[in-house]
């Protein structure tokens, strides 16, 4: 009883601690990525929240900020680093294209990122203000501490799934040899 | 502007000019589809016109405006020396979709016949290498025609169902629903 508190407590720190320190990826594609260099830009400075650190690398980064338009041809693309970003992972869709396609409606424009990857905070807006985007930070922020990002809950379930299977196979083995 | 580039055209083409107009300097010449090749080669090399930057390269869709031919392949030249315009169009069929290439006149006429290919449907005839270049090659279809539906999609990754099933089914312990989708929206 008293272990489990204790790792809860644990897990609490290790969320404040990863809210802080977000590293961004930033998958820049269109006119939004202006409004991202505004946030990064010292009047509204995103460095005060802790994730002011763009790394161009998905390997590095914790928080896939998807700016601007996807088409389809790029959605494999997307996917794909998004698979090789380091789980815990935050997905962020910043602007109403990447969210929902914006006002694009044809034959090669994506409508919404999350028909290709799981979303954390969507931002509206075309393009959103930067106010609007540490906004979502925040609720991000707040997310991460309440374990509830996507890839946490996922992480989470892997590890219940594992000890459910765990408890089974020792279960069972005891059976037998009672 | 051109009035005397579209002049020796129509003298030099004769009966293969099919028709002429110009409205404020954009003098223009519809010629017959075979001639294309040979009218653009006179174009570049004759003294006098020297048309030796082809600007664009481009074609109509006039399905819904139900003219035969269906399509119009379309020329833009400039001369960089003599400072004039002028533009040719050729006449397509739909039954029969194929021009001439004109890459080896003008080198930029590669990437521009593979974009009226790739969104009209439209094949150049000796192009040294006809492929699509801005849709994958997946795609099914010349989006820029007019009969193409415009909500169409062809997605070119599938999020696999069960991913997004399990996504939505709510997951034990987390207490809340996965926030994404619009399908989240409209079960809730």
């Amino acid at each position: 009883m008293g272990l489990e508190a204790t790792t809860g407590r644990l897990a609490d720190a290790v969320a404040w601690a990863r809210k802080y320190s977000l590293f961004t990826y930033p998958f820049a594609t269109a006119c939004c990525a202006m409004e991202y260099m505004s946030l990064m830009g010292p009047r509204y400075d995103v460095a005060r929240y802790g994730a002011e650190f763009p790394r161009f690398s998905p390997r590095q980064a914790d928080m896939l900020l998807v700016v601007g338009t996807i088409t389809e041809r790029q959605a494999p693309v997307l996917k794909r680093i998004y698979d090789q970003i380091c789980e815990p992972k935050w997905v962020v869709s910043f602007g109403v294209c990447a969210s929902s396609g914006g006002f694009y409606q044809n034959y090669t424009t994506l409508p919404g990122i999350d028909h290709v990857i799981p979303v954390d905070v969507y931002i509206p807006g075309c393009p959103p203000r930067p106010e609007q985007v540490l906004d979502a930070l925040v609720m991000l922020q707040d997310k991460i501490q309440r374990h509830d990002g996507y890839s946490q809950r996922m992480i989470e379930l892997e590890k219940r799934e594992a000890q459910m299977k765990k408890k089974k196979k020792h279960g069972s083995s005891t059976e037998t040899s009672a | 502007m051109s009035k005397a580039a579209l002049d020796r055209l129509v003298e030099h083409l004769r009966d293969g000019v099919i028709s002429t107009h110009a409205h404020r300097g954009d003098e223009t010449a519809v010629i017959d589809r075979s001639l294309i090749r040979s009218a653009c080669l006179w174009l570049r090399d004759t003294e006098g016109l020297e048309f030796n930057m082809l600007s664009d390269l481009t074609a109509v869709d006039y399905y819904t405006m139900g003219r035969e031919p269906r399509f119009e392949v379309v020329y833009h030249l400039h001369s960089l020396t003599l400072k004039q315009r002028l533009r040719v169009k050729v006449g397509v069929p739909e039954e029969d979709p194929v021009v001439d290439t004109v890459c080896d006149i003008w080198q930029v006429a590669n990437w521009c016949e593979r974009e009226v290919w790739d969104l009209y449907g439209i094949r150049f005839k000796d192009h040294p290498d006809m492929r699509r270049i801005l849709m994958y090659e997946e795609f099914d279809g010349h989006p820029l025609r007019k009969d193409y539906p415009k909500d169409k999609r062809q997605p070119l990754y599938r999020r696999p169902q069960h991913e997004i099933d399990e996504a939505l089914a709510g997951r034990p312990g987390s207490g809340h629903r996965p926030g994404f989708g619009p399908r989240n929206l409209l079960e809730s």
